[in-house]
């Protein structure tokens, strides 16, 4: 559906965007992973007809669409706070693009029911934006983003702008309602829950440029470096012995440097890497420790709920061998 | 290269515009001092700038500025903090009422300040008529409104929890004012106080009504020195200087400003109760409106006494023109119709303006993508400005003496009175619909854009409904501005057309107790129609209106 071809964006001197490349197959969901700044809202931008190319091409179903005003694009473009247009009921910001489109009044207002159905909004058609919480002001961004079937949905950020509870919950319904919708969307995003609760396809970016990119497990399962496993959530990257006693007591073949998650290891008798507990945590899932392990160094490790560990104790770690992941020798980010 | 194209040709129409009518004048009056004899001559204007009275003229201007702005702001301050931080009964009409002396006309106020400090006068004993003294009462009554509003929108939209946090740590309410409240106004109190003597210094009716030939500023100097001795080089040399100090004090300001915009946040605290410690600000407060109020209401009830008593017969008298000394009226035409002539022209004037300004308000505020479109904006930004930085006075002259020969031959058009006050009153429109456009968040246009909507459509879906009562405000306050413009009109009406000001300035001008009847009733009359505009404006409620 959409394909980017070596697209770049400067303003001025700087390069926001570097010849970046992705391709997203209809019906799929890619999330473009980055921490603040590295570009990936500009790209999206770009992808919207908002921010001119310096080079590269921006093609849809084939067309090249590089030099298409936004408006002609027919991609849906999803604010980070929705941008709903305050002096619009909600009834009225869904059927805004239905509206310029001229769908007659009945077909338009079924519509608009549908959509606020499917967003979990009927009853609020007549509020107005300022009414609503920050929560509901998205499912109205989304639903208005949807009327129109756009042939590519651009989400930028959608739920960052809401509190932890409440984004949990919007991720599921906004994943059930894509996948229901076979919408084809593009979302970018600084958090990895949000990339994970909603794609299916993840690039990860750094600097302007894409330096992984993937399906969701596999980028997940091996990061091509060091940052870029940090910003996919792993805890610590180890390196050289330290690396080797870990691959080792987990029956993995050597590698320069492993990437490990907090829960990659566990407080465990039949375990085999032996540390001692620097400090012990409870929380509802697990107790959480901090352990200083013999020839690695401090790591993070967790014991099941009810273990009763103490900081000073002795305890042996099992390697959880699919919470790590080895990363390639010459990556060193 | 596209966007910026596109920017070139919606400039294009105010460039034009700008160009004809204020550069052309502009450069034509200075022109004037530079050249004699079809060479250029610097020594002419060098020559002037030495002439002793020149000196005088010069210094006068800024010391009365000065002593008149800082009197605006020490009487507006406790305004500012009584009529938006306290809880205060009919304080949003006691706000609006206080933006009515800034547009009265500036000859009405002017006669009012003569009815009122005059032989005869309520407070004629004090001997204040044709002193400096009532030159500065003058400007400090048209200018401590924009004080009170400018400082007043700042002190509203300012944070109250830093001044409960060092009350919390033991400041007694004085000293929060001093460590703490003052200095987060500082921006908005030099902001106004800067545009406050720009105000002053380039004032010209009131200067002119109650100065007279005795003491003038520089802005009344070019007035007399073209009209009454014909000594164009040295109007001109006068000019040149003006626009050299006003334009580097508008630099100043605009920096100033841009520290801290009062409008640009609207975040405002809820007023609160008055205090014990609150009694003094309220009280400086009421004595202010009481001072405001005196010159306008002595107005009203001299306008109503013939011979020692009551009588509307000044009123019925607008409908003559007046007592001459030859036995013909003092005026061409009733002032009845130079009432029409006036609202007439403001309608005009107030169209011009208004188109001019959208365009200008749009073209500033859209967001640039390229560095080049960034450089074309910020340079027709301070292009659209230009005519804040030149004084009425220049301008009205300027017209006189460059619009006079084809193809530009406008002397005789119906226009050319509206084309000048509607370049006096350009930069009130900017300035009211400049913070309401940037304050546009550019991505609804965005979204809307993504939804489908061509760029018009953007432009009524997300623009229009913030933007018309913004644009009905700038008509109003444009509208008000024209009605009561003198410095450029004065040059420009016709005596057989003339406005209400020029007519209300030429009845005092001629002796006879019915002229100066006539011209207090005509004062009135035109005060009455710029309050009723100004106030009507007002309750739109639109916060950039008056933010200077």
């Amino acid at each position: 559906m959409l394909e980017l071809r070596d697209v770049s964006v400067r303003y001025g001197d700087t390069t926001a965007v570097d010849r970046v490349s992705l391709d997203l197959p209809t019906g799929e969901v890619l999330a473009v992973l980055g921490p603040s700044g590295c570009g990936k809202s500009t790209l999206l931008r770009a992808v919207a007809g908002l921010e001119p190319l310096a080079e590269g091409r921006v093609l849809a179903d084939g067309a090249d669409v590089t030099s298409t005003p936004t408006h002609r694009r027919g991609f849906a473009l999803m604010f980070q706070d929705g941008q709903l247009f305050p002096h619009l009921s909600v009834a009225r910001n869904v059927a805004y693009a239905l509206r310029l489109q001229r769908v007659p009044r009945d077909l338009r207002s079924a519509r608009v029911s549908e959509l606020l159905e499917l967003v979990g909004l009927a009853g609020h058609a007549e509020r107005l934006p300022a009414t609503l919480s920050g929560g509901e002001r998205q499912r109205v961004a989304l639903a208005r983003a949807l009327a129109v079937e756009p042939r590519l949905l651009l989400l930028d950020e959608p739920l960052s702008a809401l509190d932890a509870t409440l984004r949990e919950r919007l991720a599921a319904d906004l994943r059930g309602i894509l996948t229901r919708a076979g919408t084809t969307a593009l979302l970018v995003t600084h958090d990895h829950e949000e990339a994970f609760a909603l794609a299916d396809r993840l690039a990860v970016m750094r600097a302007g440029r894409v330096v992984q990119s993937g399906r969701i497990d596999e980028v997940w399962r091996a990061p091509v470096d060091e940052a870029t496993a940090l910003f996919l959530g792993y805890a610590r990257v180890l390196r050289g012995d330290a690396a080797a006693t870990v691959l080792a007591a987990g029956g993995l073949p050597a590698a320069a440097a492993l990437a490990v998650r907090r829960s990659a290891f566990v407080a465990d008798d039949a375990g085999r890497v032996p540390a001692t507990v620097r400090s012990a945590r409870v929380t509802p899932e697990q107790v959480r420790l901090v352990v200083d392990a013999d020839g690695v160094g401090d790591l993070d490790a967790v014991a099941p709920l009810g273990s009763l560990v103490a900081a000073g104790e002795r305890v042996s770690l099992r390697v959880d061998v699919t919470r790590v992941a080895a990363l390639p020798a010459d990556n060193r980010a | 290269m596209r966007r910026t194209a596109g920017l070139l040709a919606l400039a294009a129409g105010p460039v034009l515009v700008l160009g004809v009518l204020f550069v052309l004048p502009v450069t034509g009056m200075v022109a004037q001092g530079f050249w004699a004899d079809g060479r250029f001559d610097p020594r002419g204007v060098l020559d002037v700038l030495g002439r002793p009275r020149v000196h005088r003229v010069a210094w006068f201007t800024l010391w009365s500025s000065a002593v008149a702005t800082t009197a605006s702001v020490l009487l507006g301050m406790p305004a500012a903090y009584a009529l938006h931080r306290l809880a205060l009964p009919g304080r949003r009409a006691v706000r609006a009422a206080l933006l009515v002396p800034f547009v009265l006309p500036t000859v009405v106020v002017g006669v009012a300040f003569r009815q009122l400090l005059g032989e005869g006068g309520p407070l004629g004993g004090l001997g204040l008529d044709g002193t400096p003294v009532a030159i500065i009462a003058g400007l400090v009554f048209f200018n401590v409104a924009v004080v009170v509003r400018a400082v007043g929108a700042a002190w509203e939209s300012l944070d109250p929890r830093p001044g409960e946090a060092a009350a919390a740590l033991g400041a007694s309410p004085w000293q929060v004012l001093r460590t703490v409240t003052l200095p987060a106004l500082r921006p908005a109190v030099v902001g106004a106080a800067s545009i406050v003597f720009l105000f002053c210094a380039t004032a010209f009716g009131i200067v002119l009504t109650l100065g007279g030939v005795r003491y003038a500023t520089v802005e009344t100097e070019i007035y007399l020195l073209t009209t009454t001795i014909y000594d164009l080089r040295a109007a001109a040399a006068l000019s040149v200087l003006q626009i050299l100090v006003v334009v580097g004090l508008l630099a100043l300001a605009a920096r100033l400003r841009f520290a801290a915009d009062p409008t640009a946040s609207r975040v405002t605290t809820a007023p609160r109760r008055v205090r014990r410690s609150d009694w003094p600000a309220v009280a400086l407060t009421v004595l202010l409106l009481v001072a405001l109020a005196a010159p306008v209401l002595n107005l009203v009830v001299g306008s109503l006494r013939v011979d020692g008593g009551w009588s509307t017969g000044n009123y019925r008298a607008l409908g003559g023109t007046g007592d001459g000394s030859g036995g013909g009226g003092a005026l061409l035409v009733p002032v009845t119709t130079a009432l029409l002539t006036s609202l007439r022209t403001a309608v005009d004037a107030t169209w011009m303006a208004l188109l001019m300004g959208l365009a200008v308000a749009l073209i500033v505020t859209r967001r640039s993508h390229t560095p080049g479109e960034r450089r074309v904006r910020s340079v027709l930004d301070g292009f659209f400005m230009l005519p804040l930085g030149v004084s009425a006075v220049t301008l009205g002259f300027g017209f006189l003496i460059t619009l006079d020969q084809p193809p530009l031959d406008l002397r005789d058009s119906a226009l050319l009175v509206p084309m000048a006050q509607a370049l006096v009153a350009l930069p009130l429109v900017v300035r009211t619909l400049v913070p309401v456009l940037a304050g546009i968040d550019d991505r609804q246009r965005q979204a809307a854009a993504s939804l489908g909507a061509p760029p018009w459509r953007a432009v009524l879906t997300v623009d229009l409904p913030v933007v018309w009562r913004p644009v009905l405000a700038a008509s109003g306050f444009a509208f008000a501005a024209s009605l009561g413009e003198f410095g450029a009109t004065s040059f420009l009406a016709r005596d057989d057309n003339p406005t209400v000001p020029v007519v209300i300035f030429r009845l005092i001008g001629h002796p006879g107790e019915m002229n100066y009847g006539m011209a207090l009733a005509a004062s009135v009359v035109l005060a009455a129609t710029t309050a009723a505009v100004v106030l009507a404006v007002e309750r739109l409620r639109v916060p950039s209106v008056g933010a200077f």
